[in-house]
């Protein structure tokens, strides 16, 4: 294989001697601005007896406390910003319209370095100056698309902001019409743009795709065929999230065998989330980032909830960046599905407030055909007392997908099942059913 | 060129530097900015061998240097032009110079010789006022000559302690664009400096450094970029803090 083209070659190739020196430096500054700026932190330290004074080296990370999901949420919005919102630029933040949803400030400088990660992401995929790239991500609060952008103009390409856009049509025109080259969305997104071309009776090979860059979710190596095989693209995965960055924590290069991380950027740790020790090189566990060079909103040794594995062996592509495998699972119960993370208990919770109780309820999640399909099965409630309506069980039935739809920004189908048929779920075990391909 | 792991020192039981860490790569100018008793001046006097480390390693060129004597460090390659000038006011401009090559003294004369024409042509004006005496110079020249006699001993790395202190601005100028015309020649400049915004000016990194702490750290442009450090060290924003 040619030494493939690396967007920023100085960084992406450090010796590891050099990249040591580097994490160590911009560590301890940016625990050093933490324990000044941010409460949260001072607090933590403090509580854990942290002499920071005594970090003297990247593995003495793990006496520090970690940061949970749950901690941000408790900071809603601001409390975890390290600069006075005066100095933040943008503003992004997860979906959770149901639970609290956590607030990400990026300052001047965080844009910039996210540009170059994001610029490094591409670069690493194969996009070139001469790429047309269509982003059909959406542009919002959601971290991707803005992420990708940036990254796409600074590159040199020509950038598409095609966001998701409802209309399919208008997606596969667009890319017809503009002679797109690049693809980059959710897996299944390109899944029903491959429906769509059926539908329009468009040939791939009438577009001018060759590249794909997909995130969001699971690219199991089942639908990485059917993608590449029906787009006639070579298909790359990446991994982000938004707590961290966005898109830019890490991706495949064109060796396609494991992730690289941002290495100068991030450290990276894999923990047991039992006993939350480090594990051995190259074992499963919890994914654990810490970064360190973001300024309004640095995170210290936050648990991401995504299983996966190091692979410290150096890569033919030339990078020394560490690759992270494909996240194979989580640790805690949330589902991931089309880019959208939520959880279990935001289901019920919009559940709840339709029907005015908690209802026994399933998650039923799904491929059929490369698109990924959630059910969500009720149980009819005794409470409900137009059983035999069928006008005012289908009103319900809508009802609850539609808030579905808003809360969650998911297209749920909602069915209906017997009474007592679900209640022995109730422990929490079988309520979700994934059966989607890893 | 230059790798610093966390360095402790200080002074008595007074502890300046609290576990830094921070690199110089070849052919950079790195810029260390922070206030009064930030522990800038004590961390170059660290590097260069007049203060003793407690704990922590400095590395110039892959080799330890900490514990050294400071002749040792300018034998290495590593030289200091000290806040302040300290320039022999009683010797003239060139025996101040040829002092500078007392690490060399031992080697080849006509070395010496070469390197004095080189510094003379650097600063004409030391060559103008070769036989006066030092103490008898402007401030600027003074700097200029306390400059000329850290390169005189040929150093791959030459840290500048407040060169523009107590210096006219325009000579200043003229200072930071001799660091500039430094790097060019190939050598590596570790530069502290009062005025932030001439040395973020000049430099291609820097270190922002609080009570014996790196804070911050990045190249020239994100800490120009950074409102704190503007706000702090570069003298903007003051009417708009309602904080």
């Amino acid at each position: 294989m040619d030494r493939a083209a690396l967007y920023n070659a100085r960084s992406e190739t450090m010796p590891r001697d050099e990249l040591e020196q580097l994490q160590i430096e911009r560590l301890q500054s940016t625990l050093n601005r933490v324990y000044r700026n941010v409460a949260f932190y001072r607090t933590a330290f403090d509580a854990h007896q942290v002499n920071l004074e005594r970090l003297k080296q990247v593995s003495a990370l793990r006496e520090l406390p970690f940061t949970t999901r749950e901690d941000l949420r408790k900071s809603y919005p601001y409390d975890m910003f390290a600069v006075p919102l005066h100095d933040i630029a943008r503003i992004h933040s997860t979906s959770g319209t149901t639970g609290v949803p956590i607030v990400v400030g990026y300052t001047r400088n965080d844009l910039r370095a996210w540009t170059e990660c994001t610029a490094r992401l591409l670069v690493a995929a194969g996009v070139a100056p001469h790429d047309v790239v269509q982003i059909a991500l959406n542009y919002s609060l959601f971290a991707g698309g803005f992420g990708i952008h940036q990254g796409a103009e600074q590159v040199g390409a020509t950038v598409i902001p095609a966001s998701l856009t409802t209309n399919l049509e208008k997606q596969i025109a667009i890319m017809r019409d503009f002679k797109a080259t690049v693809l980059i969305s959710t897996p299944s997104h390109g899944v029903n743009i491959v429906a769509g071309l059926e539908q329009m009776q468009i040939h791939p090979e009438r577009l001018h795709l060759r590249l794909g860059l997909f995130g969001g979710e699971r690219l199991s190596d089942s639908l990485r065929h059917q993608l590449e095989e029906q787009l006639r693209i070579t298909s790359i995965d990446t991994y982000g999230l938004t707590e961290i960055m966005g898109p830019g924590v890490a991706g495949e290069c064109q060796v396609r065998d494991g992730f690289h991380i941002n290495e100068d950027h991030f450290i990276v740790e894999v923990i047991d989330p039992r006993t939350l020790e480090p594990v051995a090189v190259g074992e499963e566990g919890e994914l654990v980032l810490t970064t360190i060079t973001k300024e309004g909103f640095p995170l210290i040794r936050y648990r991401t909830g995504d299983i996966t594995q190091l692979n410290p062996e150096p890569c033919p592509c030339g990078r020394t960046f560490v690759r992270m495998a494909r996240i194979t699972g989580r640790t805690d119960d949330q589902i991931l599905f089309r880019g959208v993370g939520f959880f279990p208990s935001q289901v019920e919770e919009i559940l709840a407030g339709v029907e005015g109780t908690s209802p026994y309820y399933q998650i039923i999640l799904e491929q059929k055909g490369g698109i990924d399909t959630i059910e969500i099965r009720v149980e009819v409630s005794d409470k409900m007392p137009f059983l035999d309506e069928v006008k005012a069980l289908e009103a319900l039935r809508v009802e609850m997908a539609k808030r579905i739809k808003t809360a969650l920004d998911v297209e749920a189908k909602v069915a209906f099942v017997e009474p007592r048929s679900l209640r022995q779920l109730a422990g929490g075990k079988g309520r979700v059913v994934d059966s989607r391909p890893r | 060129m230059l790798k610093i792991l966390n360095l402790e020192a200080g002074y008595g039981p007074l502890r300046v530097l609290k576990g830094i860490s921070l690199h110089v790569n070849p052919g950079e100018i790195v810029a260390l900015i922070g206030a009064n008793g930030a522990g800038k001046t004590t961390l170059l006097k660290t590097i260069a061998g007049i203060l003793k480390a407690r704990s922590g390693a400095i590395e110039f060129d892959k080799r330890q240097i900490d514990g050294k004597p400071p002749q040792k460090v300018v034998e290495l390659g590593c030289s200091l032009v000290p806040e302040g000038r300290h320039v022999f006011s009683t010797l003239s401009v060139r025996e101040n110079l040829i002092l500078g090559a007392f690490a060399r003294r031992h080697r080849d004369n006509g070395a010496v010789v070469t390197e004095l024409e080189q510094v003379y042509k650097l600063f004409p004006i030391l060559k103008e006022r070769e036989s006066q005496l030092a103490g008898t110079l402007s401030g600027g020249q003074q700097q200029m000559l306390a400059i000329g006699r850290a390169l005189m001993s040929k150093p791959r790395l030459l840290m500048m302690d407040e060169p523009s202190l107590g210096v006219a601005p325009l000579i200043a100028k003229d200072i930071f664009q001799t660091v500039v015309r430094l790097k060019e020649t190939g050598l590596t400049v570790l530069l502290v400096e009062q005025n932030a915004r001439a040395a973020l000016a000049v430099a291609d990194r820097g270190y922002v450094i609080e009570t014996g702490q790196v804070v911050l750290e990045g190249t020239a442009r994100e800490l120009c970029d950074n409102p704190e450090v503007q706000r702090a060290y570069l003298g903007k924003e003051y009417k708009t803090i309602d904080e």
